[in-house]
């Protein structure tokens, strides 16, 4: 039952990275930037429903609806103002700001709520599952992250095949340019893939932070990291890729932990994903473009 | 007058249908266009030509939005769109078939289509103009489920036609449509160009390939280093001995 339990937790932790690493693909995929920041914007989705929740005493349903607002907003906000005026820039000049934006939001999270690790209350009141006669508990925080990110994956999937944004979206990413001669607003279309990807972010952070009730203003750095390499080692770019990555790499993290060493566990992951490199550069779902010249 | 198709439903104008006044296009210090003037008028045919960097290309690219000009204006149908976003010149009724075709290559042939109609909300019109454009090219209809990536050359240019026409422009600007492509389907899409012009679209053609271009145009424009140089009736350029010597290699 052991191993049940360790892998249930690491599918648990991969839901997680699963929801951070698909607003990172949606973003590289539609404007082609690594946005670093993404991994801070869960921290202050933490934050919101901290304040709103615990601090204000609301709802915690309400708290999450606030937390994604606000993170949408967010969102939105530093694409216009740090990375649209970058827009045909060097990648490079792009990938620095990002970064920048992130140590902006940790910075900002230390000085509003300071260094001390907030207790954060689990959002998830549900009983939790008890299976083989009580053997094997499977928290309600487990499966609800789990149908979450099911949910996000099969609704983003279809969002991007079937609706006229969603295409419009394929289009930018192809070619901007020919995007917009088709008459396709490339700003506006890549402001609502980050306001997805930021509320998805918010959504990702309230769900950690229940699973792992302590907040603090570095708490979106390592898993926005991994949920990264999560991206990558799916295919970046592809959302059933970033899915198939996060659950992937919370099931290597865990069993490494539970079987190996827990202080290697970061390092197998990582290793894994230089492997997965080598041998797959373009990840285990990542497109092979085919084209005719 | 009604056009048929694709512009339908436009009046006739009583002013050009484009007029570029002294544009100006800078790409850092260097200026790419230097004050050029040109007009087109509803249902012409007006060839751009010139040489590799001549500012054929910048041209049509400063006209739909994709660079800013630095000086001058473009009026189209009387609007002044110098300053217009590129995406809300589309449904104004004008469309660009870019250089080098940039077909949307992972999506189908059919998707790329209705990628031209993005900006059109009626539905069964949409249909309607789908119909027209399969009619005009059987080939795509064929290969409507294909991605566009795997199209040859010449259909991927007829492609990028298709999906300009999709948006029922009144002015199609074309980009080198003919570079790349095997002398068969050069023909063939030089008389696609000449039906879209019969069915009534106002059409401005960039060309390196003159001596075609000047065989369909009613007038021309010879592009030199960002000026234009030389203007006329396409009868009269084409029998020009500056235009033989330069540009049809005689």
């Amino acid at each position: 039952m052991s191993f049940a339990a360790h892998l249930i937790s690491g599918i648990s932790l991969g839901s997680v990275y699963a929801l951070i690493a698909l607003g990172y693909t949606m973003v590289y995929g539609i404007a082609k930037m690594l946005n670093f920041a993404h991994g801070d914007v869960i921290m202050i989705g933490g934050y919101v429903v901290f304040v709103t929740v615990s601090g204000m005493g609301m709802n915690p349903l309400a708290g999450i609806v606030v937390s994604m607002a606000a993170c949408t907003v967010l969102g939105v906000v530093i694409e216009r103002v740090a990375y649209r005026p970058l827009r045909g820039a060097s990648p490079l000049a792009v990938l620095i700001t990002a970064i920048g934006v992130s140590y902006l939001l940790q910075n900002i999270a230390l000085l509003a709520f300071g260094s001390d690790p907030k207790a954060f209350s689990n959002v998830v009141t549900l009983p939790n599952l008890e299976l083989f006669d009580g053997q094997l508990v499977i928290k309600s925080v487990t499966v609800v992250t789990v149908a979450v990110s099911v949910v996000v994956m099969i609704g983003l999937t279809l969002f991007v095949k079937k609706t006229k944004i969603g295409r419009a979206m394929t289009a930018v990413s192809e070619d901007k340019g020919a995007a917009q001669l088709m008459g396709i607003n490339v700003n506006g279309t890549i402001a609502v893939t980050f306001a997805i990807g930021s509320s998805l972010a918010a959504l990702a952070g309230v769900l950690l932070c229940s699973a792992y009730p302590s907040l603090t203003p570095y708490t979106g750095s390592m898993p926005g990291i991994k949920a990264f390499v999560a991206a990558v080692f799916g295919g970046i770019g592809s959302i059933p890729g970033a899915f198939i990555g996060g659950i992937l790499l919370g099931v290597i993290e865990n069993l490494s932990k539970a079987y190996i060493s827990s202080q290697l566990a970061d390092a197998i992951v990582f290793s894994i994903l230089i492997i997965v490199l080598l041998v797959k550069p373009t990840g285990l779902l990542g497109k092979q473009v085919q084209e005719k010249v | 007058m009604r056009a048929a198709w694709p512009g339908g439903g436009k009046e006739v104008l009583d002013m050009p249908m484009l007029e570029v006044k002294d544009l100006h296009v800078h790409y850092g210090v260097i200026e790419a266009i230097k004050g050029i003037s040109f007009e087109v008028e509803q249902g012409e045919v007006i060839a751009l030509i010139g040489a590799n960097g001549a500012g054929k290309t910048t041209t049509l690219h400063t006209i739909t939005g994709l660079i800013r000009p630095t000086g001058g204006t473009i009026l189209f149908e009387g609007r002044d769109i110098t300053r217009t976003p590129g995406y809300k010149i589309v449904p104004m009724g004008m469309a660009h078939v870019p250089e080098g075709r940039r077909v949307f290559a992972q999506l189908t042939v059919l998707d790329n289509l209705m990628m031209g109609a993005y900006t059109r909300r009626d539905k069964d019109e949409i249909r309607e103009t789908l119909a027209m454009v399969y009619e005009r090219f059987p080939r795509l209809e064929e290969r409507k489920t294909q991605m566009a990536g795997t199209l040859s050359g010449g259909e991927q240019q007829m492609l990028a036609m298709g999906r300009a026409l999709m948006s029922r422009p009144s002015l199609i600007l074309m980009d080198e449509p003919s570079m790349g492509l095997s002398p068969i389907f050069v023909n063939e899409i030089f008389d696609i160009i000449r039906q879209v012009s019969q069915s009534g679209t106002t059409v401005l053609l960039v060309e390196q390939n003159a001596k075609k271009a000047l065989s369909i145009a009613d007038r021309a424009y010879v592009l030199e280093t960002g000026r234009i140089s030389l203007a006329g009736d396409a009868d009269e350029l084409m029998n020009n001995e500056a235009v033989k010597k330069a540009y049809l290699g005689e």
